[in-house]
């Protein structure tokens, strides 16, 4: 070894040998200034002192607390109990986004949002936008009442108003977001009669009419098919984020998870591939990623159909020949598969859909894994009818425009323009519940409740109806929209009867049983939903021709292009934007970049690196994007699996009308979307312009490192085949050399071990079902009272969510390159991982408490205790997975936070807060508690009803939320409970180390044996090989 | 003499104790008539009487609504204890003075009537209450006399015997000091009339210094220590104090009395209190619980028009405004606690923390609801696991030891118990 010549000081002092320096250098602290005497006696001053403390402590002693008020109902409603929280089903829609739900109240305020297990379609299960929506209820943004021409007005007079203006105003536009409700259709087409035939025009943020129109031109009916992943064996997607925003990703992540999960009994699962330009988290999901230009993925999709089209024996249609990685393989296993294979596209290019509803013809997917013969309505937007009525609005041809619920001038691509033709309009009037960028440009605002203080129907799927009943009386002077059309259009029945009255006629009718109507009204508002099996039809057979179709792709796509391309996606926190204003959200942090509060530039490391861009945790720059002349400045964010030559920038941010929370967040990308080819096109490919500005600009990340360096005590992940020759392939077990041998870290120990002689709560992940999206975090949020600290604070790396998912790429240098391997390949694959406490029965935490706030119970969790807690914070530095998170500040009652902590600060905003779980003070530490408070609930329900505690009674928020069932809770002592099956627990006894004998369970760095009661499920992929 | 005094003062201590121990025994043995019939099966029917209608009013070796019940066969004829038990007020209306008195001494508070008890049920009802769960007299001395120490300000031994004891033990002991002074005194002058050498002389004369005494190094050091000593003691139980509202019994806006409800006409708690067995809050009631009875009733028995408390009820309801009552019992926000917890699982009875609610008249904070008052409890209370599967697994655990399954045995001390 070379001998180290270097020299090493620890400040300039040392290095100059300043002699005052030199002075202290062997003492370990510095000296205070001396409080005592000369002679060591006590000073007059310190005497004052100690009479002042005990004066003060007398005085406290002396004094009483403040005088609390319990103020009991004056008459209690039946069903409310204080303190005993109620469950009411409902449904969550926004913009064509649908999941029917579970609301849970509490003294008469809903606080959570769970999935509606009677659903069909989403199963019991939500993503991070429908959690997060419960505190837009309390958003003090909110409107109280109606407003005519920006001054606060009362609802008669505003009635009046639009009464006498609606009849004189000619032609009435409604434009909306896609209408799930069919009584609420009926109630338009009532007011619509009224009014002389006032048109509804819908459509939506993020359009998906290319479908749709691809329906209409291919099988003669308009309409978005349903799909079924769950059936798929091999699922090729275009840039479809299925998993993440792609129509309806609750119930398509579900169905994925089910080919993904993997057993001895089952070794097998779905094979997917993705082409894309965005690293997505879809992409991020699949087997095979290629990333390709947006300009190449009509030819990608061209060229998939003529090698199918060769297997099946079909005429190939003529396409500029394109090199896609992976394309012949993806034919291959999808011609292996047949009906069991599936091909969507997130292109809104009806050409390219036709192509894609020809390629699942020929495969005979059709009535098998991709069906339009149930339809959903998801997405009704007709982007070509809103493009015309924009033209219109702005040639003044609108009488009056009535927004239903629907922010156009924020989120439609041509936005500008209807803000400008509004006040061409004689009247204009929004129901929109802010005053938002739409809303406060009209003359009248009619705010609608918000969707928990309203009555609705949904019809999301041809058959499939579910009720939205209000979860609280309104908070503000507020009318349902539905029921202002029903009295403009002079109705006096209000919508609830109407809503009654209508599914007596049209769907009760449908009912076959002999139940009578209240019975059945009744029954279907308990169970949220109701489905009717619709009558057989023939399968749709194709009318259209793929040929034309086919043509018009050759021609608008090429295979090379050297322009910049734009590509326009939806966050998986934020969505289309409509939710910005929850704080939640923002501070989310996304599954793929990990970024909070910010949209940004993703752009890939080659272009980085060739315009002298680099990003060092979070330290990037600006970089000014123009497309066809609309120009915007926004932050980079080097993305590994990014496409060369595109870009990727997230709708929904920008909002400037939002509130406080979301006001001036990111920018507004909608307006570079391209509407010149009659649908709202998200990939710009031509036009594009990026240059770096250089001015510096921080990404506030929760994850700054990327790649887990080869440490496979983190990840341990194994291909299919390998797995299917070896249960535990990929495990890594790690052995301890100790007298002689290696032996497994367990086996040495300095701890007794704990008895659990009740329960034994225990958590298995499936790193295979986990698809990263975050709604476990965001389900923790809400149940457990975290706080949000804003932007500043994430910079400061003093994010509090106690459930995060950690993204790791994979890299391509060699194991030796240590540098090398902290670099992300160019396309790289993805790993995500669940990480909150792992409640270990070594804790490290525990022993070094020095006033044991942190305790173990007898139940193998890891006790924190706020009250005790003195904030040294030992227990954060010792522990291996730094979960624990300390409250810097006070983030609750504090106005420095007030502008992002909201659900902690706004008198409204508390309204959120879980009364079971208390709000953290300064100074303390906290991290996931396990749920405490429902594992304490559900074993008291059992001890009142003198039984014993049944498996799945009891789960943590994180769980119930997980769209994949990817994360799985319960008590290990119970060999009959789900954890224990899939960890293969046999043996039923107390010790705190249960065998495990699951091939694929391992514990996160494992050889520091601090005996975790979280176990992993090793990552299988779906590949012929290993690779980077 | 000097021994032989003091021996006497010894066996006189020793007797008076000796008294005072058999005195206790008389208060805690009862006679009972040997009428009563002693057997299980007529106490365990008798039980089951006592449970249903006497509970609430009633113990057997302590004073509650009505009187401490054991012994009473001996104190009355059985006849007129039937006679009472069946119909209090008619034997007070008839004139009989045993039942005035009683009347009178527990403040006019009426016993309802049980016309419906039979004459097996009567009987059984006195064999319980002369013979059911009796306490051994020795052991609850013991048991008293080892909790409580020697003051027994509870039960066994009265304070003021104790006080007696005290005076009379200061006196002895100053009598030895005068005796001893005496006797100093009388060898003193024996010992000067005696020819002595110089040492013994000084021996004999030296002065008793009591001012140097004072200035010693060692009595000085005991004196500081004993005063650090209580200021420190009175400064911690001041601190411990802190936030603690034991005691604490705030003026009401309605002047709503427990003793007359729960105490005098015997509502049970959970009538108004409707959420102890099923949540976290036992609940304050809404007036329309109030309004099932006051309805009808308007005023105190006997009384004109309707009550100006009553009212408020009345203009609660009518205006739709709630009554903003004072919040007695204040946890802090970092506890949790879990009535029907305590109730419904674990079978605690409302006075257990609550304290004699049903003699109330302004309710006030009976406990100190410290975490140290908790913990004792949680010590101290066995679990409630008969018939409740939930215990099975832990009972089963448990059955080698000797004590009891207790609260802390099952993780009852932990944090997240409580705390989260």
């Amino acid at each position: 070894m070379k001998e180290n010549k270097k020299t090493y000081w620890k400040g300039l002092e040392q290095l100059s040998n300043d002699p005052e320096f030199v002075k202290h250098a062997d003492k370990e602290f510095a000296e205070l200034p001396s409080s005592l005497n000369e002679d060591g006696s006590a000073s007059r001053r310190d005497f004052l002192k100690l009479m002042g403390f005990s004066l003060a402590a007398a005085s406290l002693a002396a004094c009483e607390a403040p005088v609390r008020k319990a103020i009991p109902y004056v008459n209690k409603p039946v069903d409310i109990n204080p303190s005993i929280p109620n469950y009411y089903a409902s449904t969550f829609s926004s913009g064509g986004d649908y999941a029917s739900i579970v609301v849970k109240t509490r003294e008469g305020r809903p606080i959570k949002i769970d999935g509606n297990e009677l659903s069909p379609i989403n199963k019991g299960k939500v993503n991070a936008i429908v959690e997060g929506s419960v505190l837009s209820l309390y958003d003090k943004q909110r409107l109280t009442g109606p407003y005519i021409a920006g001054e606060k007005t009362d609802w008669a007079t505003l009635d009046s108003q639009v009464k006498s203006k609606l009849a004189s105003a000619g032609s009435v536009k409604i434009v909306s977001n896609t209408i799930l409700s069919p009584t609420t259709n009926k109630a338009l087409q009532q007011f619509s009669e009224v009014f002389g035939g006032a048109e509804v025009i819908q459509y939506d943020p993020i359009s998906n009419y290319g479908i749709s129109k691809a329906a209409e031109t291919y099988y003669g009916t308009a309409v978005i098919p349903s799909y079924s992943f769950d059936k798929a064996k091999t699922i090729v997607s275009f840039g479809a984020d299925f998993l993440g925003t792609w129509i309806s990703p609750i119930e398509f992540a579900g169905q994925y998870a089910k080919t993904r999960k993997i057993s001895k009994e089952k070794p097998e699962m779905s094979r997917h591939y993705q082409f894309e330009s965005n690293l997505s988290l879809t992409g991020a999901n699949a087997d095979y990623r290629t990333p390709i230009k947006a300009s190449q993925s009509g030819l990608a999709v061209l060229a998939l159909y003529n090698a199918i089209a060769k297997k099946a024996g079909a005429a190939t249609v003529s396409a500029p020949a394109v090199e896609i990685a992976h394309l012949e393989k993806a034919a291959n296993d999808l011609w292996a598969a047949k009906s069991a294979g599936l091909v969507v596209s997130g292109s809104n290019d009806p050409n390219v859909q036709v192509v894609v509803n020809a390629i699942n013809e020929l495969l005979g997917a059709n009535g098998t894994t991709v069906d339009f013969n149930a339809p959903v309505h998801f997405r009704k937007g007709d982007d070509a009818r809103m493009n015309q009525f924009v033209n219109e609005l702005k040639a003044g041809q609108v009488g009056a425009v009535i927004f239903y619920n629907c922010n156009p001038v924020y989120d439609f691509a041509r936005g500008a323009e209807i803000a400008e033709g509004i006040a061409k309009a004689k009247v204009s009037i929004s129901t929109n519940g802010t005053m938002d960028e739409t809303a406060s440009l009209v003359q009248m605002v009619a705010p609608d409740h918000h969707f928990l203080e309203s009555w609705n129907d949904f019809e999301p799927k041809k058959g499939h109806y579910s009720l939205g009943q209000p979860t609280i009386s309104p908070l503000f002077d507020t009318r349902q929209a539905q029921d202002s059309f029903l009295t403009w259009s002079g109705s006096t029945s209000n919508f609830y009867e109407f809503l009654q009255l209508n599914w007596e006629s049209e769907i009760f009718t449908q009912v076959e049983t002999g139940t009578d109507f209240q019975e059945f009204w009744d029954r279907s508002l308990y169970n949220g939903v109701f489905a009717i099996t619709p009558a057989a039809t023939e399968a749709l057979a194709p009318i259209g021709d793929v040929s034309a179709a086919a043509a018009s792709v050759a021609k608008a796509y090429s295979a090379s292009n050297t322009g910049a391309e734009l590509v326009l996606y939806t966050k998986v926190g934020i969505g289309s934007g409509a939710f910005a204003n929850v704080p939640w959200l923002q501070e989310m942090s996304d599954p793929i970049t990990k970024a909070t509060w910010d949209n940004y530039l993703t752009v890939s490391q080659k272009w980085a690196s060739e315009n002298g861009v680099t990003m060092i945790e979070g330290e990037t720059s600006k970089a000014s994007i123009t497309v066809n002349g609309k120009s915007l400045l926004v932050p980079i964010l080097v993305q590994p699996g990014q496409a060369e030559g595109t870009f990727g920038l997230a709708v929904g941010y920008g909002r400037t009308k939002a509130g406080r929370v979301a006001n001036g967040v990111g920018v507004n990308a909608y307006e570079l979307a391209d509407t010149s080819k009659g649908f709202v096109n998200f990939d710009i490919t031509a036009g594009v312009e990026v240059a770096a500005t250089g001015e510096a600009y921080r990404i506030a990340r929760t994850q700054t490192h990327q790649t887990f360096m080869g440490r496979e005590n983190v990840i341990q992940e194994a291909t299919l085949a390998e797995y299917k020759t070896d249960a535990s392939a990929g495990r890594y077990h790690p052995e301890i050399y100790k007298d002689g041998e290696f032996v497994k870290p367990s086996k040495i120990s300095l701890w007794s071990g704990h008895q659990y002689s009740q329960h034994h709560w225990g958590l298995a992940i499936d790193m295979n079902s986990c698809i990263g999206c975050s709604a476990c975090s965001v389900a923790c949020q809400v149940e457990n009272n975290v706080a949000v600290v804003g932007k500043q604070e994430v910079l400061n790396r003093r994010e509090m969510a106690w459930i995060r998912i950690d993204r790791y790429y994979s890299s391509d240098a060699p194991a030796d390159d240590l540098r090398g391997m902290e670099v992300a390949s160019e396309n790289p694959e993805v790993t995500f991982q669940p990480m909150m406490c792992q409640q270990c029965n070594n804790a490290p935490c525990e022993t070094v408490c020095p006033v044991a706030a942190t305790t173990h119970s007898s139940e193998g969790l890891n006790q924190m205790t706020y009250n005790r807690c003195i904030g040294t914070r030992y227990c954060a530095n010792n522990c291996p997975y730094k979960v624990r998170r300390f409250n810097w500040f006070k983030y609750h009652d504090n106005k420095d936070f007030a502008g992002v902590n909201v659900a902690q600060n706004d008198d409204l905003g508390k309204m959120v807060l879980n009364p079971d779980v208390t709000v953290r003070a300064r100074g303390v530490m906290e991290k996931c508690s396990m749920c405490v408070q429902r594992i304490q609930a559900g074993k008291l329900a059992a001890k009142r009803e003198k039984r014993k505690v049944q498996d799945g009674e009891i789960n943590v928020a994180c769980a119930v939320a997980c769209p994949t069932d990817a994360l799985v809770f319960g008590d290990m002592n119970d060999a009959n409970s789900k954890v224990s099956q899939l960890l293969k627990i046999k043996e039923n006894n107390t010790s705190a180390l249960k065998e495990v004998n699951e091939e694929r369970a391992y514990h996160v760095l494992e050889e520091i044996n601090v005996s975790p009661n979280v176990w992993y499920f090793t990552k299988i992929r779906n590949k012929d090989k290993n690779e980077a | 003499m000097l021994s032989k005094r003091s021996l006497v003062g010894v066996r006189w201590n020793f007797h008076t104790l000796a008294v005072l121990f058999f005195m206790l025994i008389g208060i805690q043995a009862f006679a009972a008539d040997p009428a009563v019939d002693s057997s299980d099966e007529a106490v365990a029917a008798g039980k089951a009487v006592f449970n249903a209608n006497c509970k609430t009013c009633h113990k057997l070796d302590q004073k509650l609504v009505g009187p401490a019940l054991r012994g009473v066969s001996d104190r009355r004829e059985i006849p007129w204890i039937k006679s009472f038990i069946k119909n209090s007020q008619a034997l007070i209306a008839s004139g009989d003075k045993t039942a005035n008195d009683l009347y009178k001494e527990y403040n006019n508070t009426a016993m309802p009537a049980h016309e419906f008890l039979s004459d097996d049920d009567l009987n059984n009802l006195l064999s319980y209450i002369e013979f059911g769960d009796k306490v051994d007299p020795a052991a609850a001395a013991a048991v008293e006399g080892g909790a409580e120490g020697a003051s027994a300000a509870g039960g066994g031994i009265p304070s003021e015997y104790l006080t007696v004891i005290l005076a009379v033990l200061v006196v002895v002991l100053l009598l030895i000091l005068v005796v001893l002074g005496l006797i100093i005194s009388v060898l003193t002058k024996y010992l000067n009339k005696q020819e002595l050498d110089e040492d013994d002389k000084e021996f004999v004369t030296q002065k008793f210094n009591l001012g140097k005494v004072f200035k010693s190094d060692g009595f000085i050091i005991i004196v500081t220590a004993l005063v650090v000593a209580v200021v420190a003691k009175t400064a911690i139980d001041g601190l411990y104090s802190v936030g603690v509202q034991q005691g604490y019994a705030p003026t009401q806006p309605i002047a709503y009395s427990h003793k007359l409800h729960a105490g005098t006409l015997e509502i049970e708690c959970q009538y108004c209190h409707t959420g102890v067995e099923i949540g976290r809050s036992a609940n304050i009631p809404s007036p329309n619980i109030c309004m099932n009875c006051h309805t009808h009733v308007q005023n105190v028995q006997g009384k004109e028009g309707v009550s100006p408390e009553i009212q408020k009820i009345y203009d609660a309801v009518d205006n739709n405004t709630p009554i903003e009552w004072v919040r007695v019992h204040n946890l802090p926000d970092l506890a949790y606690f879990n009535h029907s917890q305590h109730v419904k699982v674990g079978g605690i009875e409302c006075q257990t923390c609550h304290g004699p609610i049903q003699e109330m008249e302004v309710v006030g904070q009976h406990s100190a609801l410290t975490m140290g008052w908790c913990i004792d409890c949680h010590r101290q209370t066995e679990i409630a696991t008969e018939g409740n599967a939930y215990y099975d697994k832990l009972v089963q655990i448990h059955v080698d030891s000797k004590d009891a399954l207790k609260v802390k045995d099952i993780g009852g001390l932990e944090c997240a118990k409580c705390h989260y």
